[in-house]
């Protein structure tokens, strides 16, 4: 099959090539950007970015901004905004730990309770957002305010800790090994597997592209892409089990991420939001309960941020008043960063998550150099504002 | 014009335009001379409008290739601005007003009477008061532009061209959304405009208007000039228009057809509706009307009249408020009171105004064309990529929708394609009932020819359509049966067969008089 698709595509004109870059560069910039900024990192830190206890370290401090990147990602392609996140990572994990602390009750019902929680506060707004009309903005913006008092209040402005061995586990635990060895191979063999299967999947997705003649992606691009792919994986697999293993969290946030690029790309309610972003009036008019999908969009995100908030109070062991505070910031961010469109329809899952770890990389590395806070703020928002910039600068030229 | 020897206002030469995939110019030239106004006409995507973005500064120099000659001089524009220093004024085909804004805002936009920065609002309602004189629109110059229909909006953005210094007014399909009336006093202003000496580009699909008013035509095809008519010299009719736009000859306007007419499949009983904002303004006021199995009813009807609120608030209450009424199909009462129940009864509707009700515009037309049926596409709720090509493929085949491939973004496409992909999107739903608001806007007459064809495939296939239009000699060349709508009642029903602009007009005029 490669000869025949390599040859196919060799007749294709130097201006097709061109223009495959041309429309595509924003995905391969972002991509190449996140390489950029950690070999950057690495060089400056002396390799400490890549030391297996820092990279595991880096995922976990990272786990919960991507997650609810994804919930935003949505919430910013239906056309809205959700500023009430970080509150919510904070109240969430305030409950969760006055049940557990307590009131002692067990962590699973715990954590199911908190989840359900966390959608009902994303359905809360949600509700006043669509069928009242009220802007997200503020409808968000009251969240906010509303969530953070809750908090200190449910706390009585103390923190709360630490947390039963098990719930802990959620956040500081790792795949145990099954093998022999003080290296962690059964984590290696998974991200192996995991590897093979992405790979497995890209190639039957250009196979399907073929097979309808729509494949646009050169096929040394392809195999590039899939190339560093690999390698990326594979390399991250083999430090994270040269150290404790596969984190837990990092299998929820690679199941999650899976799930909600599935989810956009390929199923009918993804359509749907992207259609609902990009234009209200055509798509109610083309039969598609709009009120009901943008609460749904915002059920999705408090349920996320109720799980962000678990995960940061586990990996804490306390719940703080001062859970989660900006959290909001990052998290729309990287979705920003990932090229998502503020007026809506346009963004992708992937992006959003190279985002976020575009940022999780300069808070670790900055950190690592001994950047102090104040700098660091102002370094990522220049960095918004430039990979924004960018965006706009290539929507124009194309 | 008997200046025969006016020298050239504008010349284009060798201009060439090109977009990813499309080469959307091809070494056109175009020369208008003073005081003339030509018209420009060509298929949906022929290249019409690109050309006069190119003259506007719209497209800056440098993004194409080629020569403006504007009062004798060569001009690079690097925007609007620069040429509507000069006197060019552009009127797009898709308006550009603000909605929120009144008209008079909206007219001096940019432009207000002001001192040290503080507007005189006296002089600007006074001043837009009398340029609405002027194109005979007859609001208040501080109704909100939202509150318009697309009609009287065209009519604003002519107002505003007018309040600007013009020496060359372009006007891109003006009368596309105009009734006959309006149309009319669009096209004496025209003519007025000549007399003192403004030239004028004009772009439509309307050939009748242009034969009315143009003093020299220039044809566009594929992006290239295949003619250029001086209409003082020569015979210049329809035909011969048509047959250098498409490059065969068109015989037949309306396609043949004997209808196969059965029992009536879609009833609307005492249909009430209030207006959207204000509740105690009736909008609809007790229509009947019904329609039988495999036949096309016209509504007819000026400007206003009712006829988008009617259907809207129809396709599952999408306009208005406190409706009643009844709706059946094939006898039995139906619910209508959500888009969702009303696309489950069959019902289908095809929004006059295809930028903001039609089409998600930074979307593909693959994605467009699927949106109202992903159904039809997926199993549980996973898009089937491939069936959606086909799907998409088959939309652009069957309608000849003009693009570089189904994966361009729709607001790329030439106004008439858009048309055709809202259009696809709603044949796609499969309805009982297909209603269609002002389907033919803006579409150049061999794609009309292919719109009528489908309805007609529609029918015959046993459904019922719905057109609704301002142009009557489509009505009457479409329909089987044609209902006359003013001020939200049924004034009149006639077999197409018995009808005629002038019946239709009398019913209009009559119900005034009662
Ligand atoms: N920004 C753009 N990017 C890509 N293609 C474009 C763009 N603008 C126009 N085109 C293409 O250029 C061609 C000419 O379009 P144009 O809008 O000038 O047609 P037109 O003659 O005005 O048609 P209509 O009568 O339907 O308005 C079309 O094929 C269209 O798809
Ligand atoms: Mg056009």
């Amino acid at each position: 099959m490669t000869h025949q698709a390599a040859a196919a595509e060799d007749t294709g004109s130097h201006s097709s090539l061109s223009r495959f870059i041309k429309s595509n560069i924003r995905e391969y910039g972002m991509l190449l950007s996140l390489i950029v900024i950690m070999v950057f990192f690495q060089i400056m830190t002396n390799g400490t970015l890549f030391k297996p206890l820092n990279l595991t370290n880096l995922i976990l401090q990272n786990s919960y901004i991507v997650i609810m990147a994804l919930g935003m990602l949505l919430v910013i392609v239906a056309g809205h905004i959700d500023l009430s996140v970080g509150s919510v990572v904070g109240f969430v994990g305030a409950v969760a730990a006055v049940m557990m602390v307590q009131f002692h009750i067990h962590f699973i019902p715990t954590t199911i309770v908190c989840l359900i929680l966390g959608g009902a506060i994303g359905a809360g707004q949600g509700y006043f957002i669509a069928y009242f009309k009220i802007p997200s903005f503020i409808v968000t913006l009251a969240g906010m305010l509303v969530f953070k008092g809750l908090a200190l209040y449910i706390l009585h402005g103390q923190s709360v800790g630490p947390f039963p061995k098990e719930f802990q586990l959620l956040s500081s635990g790792f795949l145990p090994n099954f093998l022999p060895g003080t290296f962690n191979s059964t984590s290696l063999l998974i991200g192996v597997a995991v590897t093979v299967l992405v790979i497995f999947f890209n190639f039957k997705d250009r196979q399907n592209q073929q097979k309808h003649s729509t494949a646009e992606e050169p096929f040394p691009f392809f195999i590039g892409r899939n190339i560093l792919i690999a390698a990326g994986f594979i390399m991250f697999s083999y430090l994270l089990s040269s150290y404790k293993g596969l984190p837990n969290v990092l299998i929820v946030m690679f199941a999650l991420i899976a799930a909600y690029a599935f989810i956009t790309s390929s199923t009918t309610i993804g359509r749907r939001i992207y259609a609902l972003g990009g234009n209200e009036k055509a798509a109610r008019l083309s039969g598609i309960r709009t009120e009901r999908l943008t609460f749904y969009t915002f059920m999705n995100m408090g349920v996320l941020a109720g799980l962000a908030g678990l995960i940061f109070a586990a990996r804490l062991n306390t719940a703080t008043p001062k859970a989660g505070l900006g959290f909001e910031l990052d998290v729309i961010a990287a979705v920003f960063i990932g090229g998502a469109s503020a007026s809506g329809g346009v963004g992708k899952v992937i992006g959003a998550v190279i985002g976020a770890f575009i940022m999780g990389v300069m808070n670790n590395g900055m950190s690592i150099l001994g950047i102090g806070i104040d700098l660091q703020q102002v370094i990522k928002g220049l960095v918004l504002l430039a990979a924004v910039c960018i965006d706009v600068y290539y929507k124009k030229k194309s | 014009m008997d200046t025969i020897l006016a020298m050239p206002i504008l010349e284009m030469r060798g201009i060439t335009k090109t977009f990813p995939g499309v080469n959307a110019l091809d070494n056109v030239n175009l020369t208008v001379r003073e005081g003339e106004i030509h018209a420009v006409v060509g298929e949906n995507g022929a290249g019409k409008s690109t050309l006069m973005k190119v003259l506007s500064g719209v497209y800056p120099h440098g993004s194409y290739s080629g020569e403006i000659h504007y009062k004798g001089e060569e001009r690079r524009f690097r925007d609007i601005s620069d040429s509507e220093k000069l006197g060019i004024i552009i009127i797009h085909q898709e308006l550009a007003l603000v909605p929120l804004l009144s008209i008079a805002e909206n007219i001096f936009l940019g432009n207000e009477p002001a001192r040290n920065g503080v507007i005189n609002w006296a002089e600007s309602f006074a001043r837009t008061k009398a340029l609405l004189q002027k194109v005979g629109l007859k609001e208040s110059p501080s109704a909100l532009i939202t509150n318009l229909g697309v009609g009287k909006q065209q009519l604003v953005e002519i107002a505003k061209a007018l309040s600007k210094e013009v020496k060359l007014l372009i006007l891109d399909e003006p009368t596309a959304s105009l009734n006959e009336s309006d149309s009319d006093a669009l096209l004496n202003l025209l003519m007025e405009f000549r007399r003192q000496g403004i030239s004028s580009i004009l772009i439509s699909h309307k050939l009748n208007e242009i034969l009315k008013v143009a003093d020299s035509v220039t044809i566009l095809r594929d992006g290239a000039t295949v003619d250029t008519l001086d209409c003082h010299k020569e015979e210049v009719n329809e035909d011969r228009i048509i047959r250098n736009m498409v490059g065969r000859e068109l015989t037949d306007r309306y396609p043949k057809r004997d209808p196969k007419i059965g029992d009536p499949i879609f009833e609307v009983k005492n249909w009430h509706v209030f207006d959207a904002i204000h509740a105690d303004k009736e909008k609809i006021k007790g229509v009947d009307f019904h329609v039988r199995k495999g036949e096309v009813v016209g509504i007819a009807g000026l400007m206003g009249a009712g006829r988008t609120e009617l259907a809207m608030s129809i396709f599952g209450r999408a306009y208005g408020q406190n409706i009643s009424g009844e709706v059946r199909m094939h006898g039995k009462p139906v619910d209508v009171s959500t888009i969702q129940k009303a696309m489950h009864n069959g019902i289908a509707y095809v929004t006059e105004d295809r930028k903001n009700y039609g089409l998600v515009l930074i979307d593909d037309i693959k994605h467009n064309v699927t949106l109202a049926n992903l159904k039809g596409v997926s199993s549980n709720a996973v898009i089937d990529d491939g069936r959606e090509l086909a799907v998409a493929s088959k939309y652009r085949k069957d309608l000849n929708i003009r693009c570089s491939s189904v994966f361009q973004q729709t607001v790329n496409l030439s106004g008439g394609n858009q048309q055709k992909v809202v259009l696809s999107k709603w044949l796609f739903t499969e309805p009982e009932i297909l209603i269609l608001d002002e389907p033919t806007r803006g579409i150049d007459v061999g794609a009309k020819y292919e719109i009528y064809t489908i309805i007609n495939a529609l029918a015959d296939s046993g459904k019922g359509v719905i057109v609704i239009s301002s142009e009557m000699p489509e009505l009457l060349g479409i329909s089987d049966r044609i209902y006359v709508m003013n001020e939200g009642r049924f004034v009149a029903e006639m077999p197409a067969k018995e009808a005629s602009q002038e019946k239709i007009m009398r019913a209009i005029m009559k119900s005034w008089e009662d």
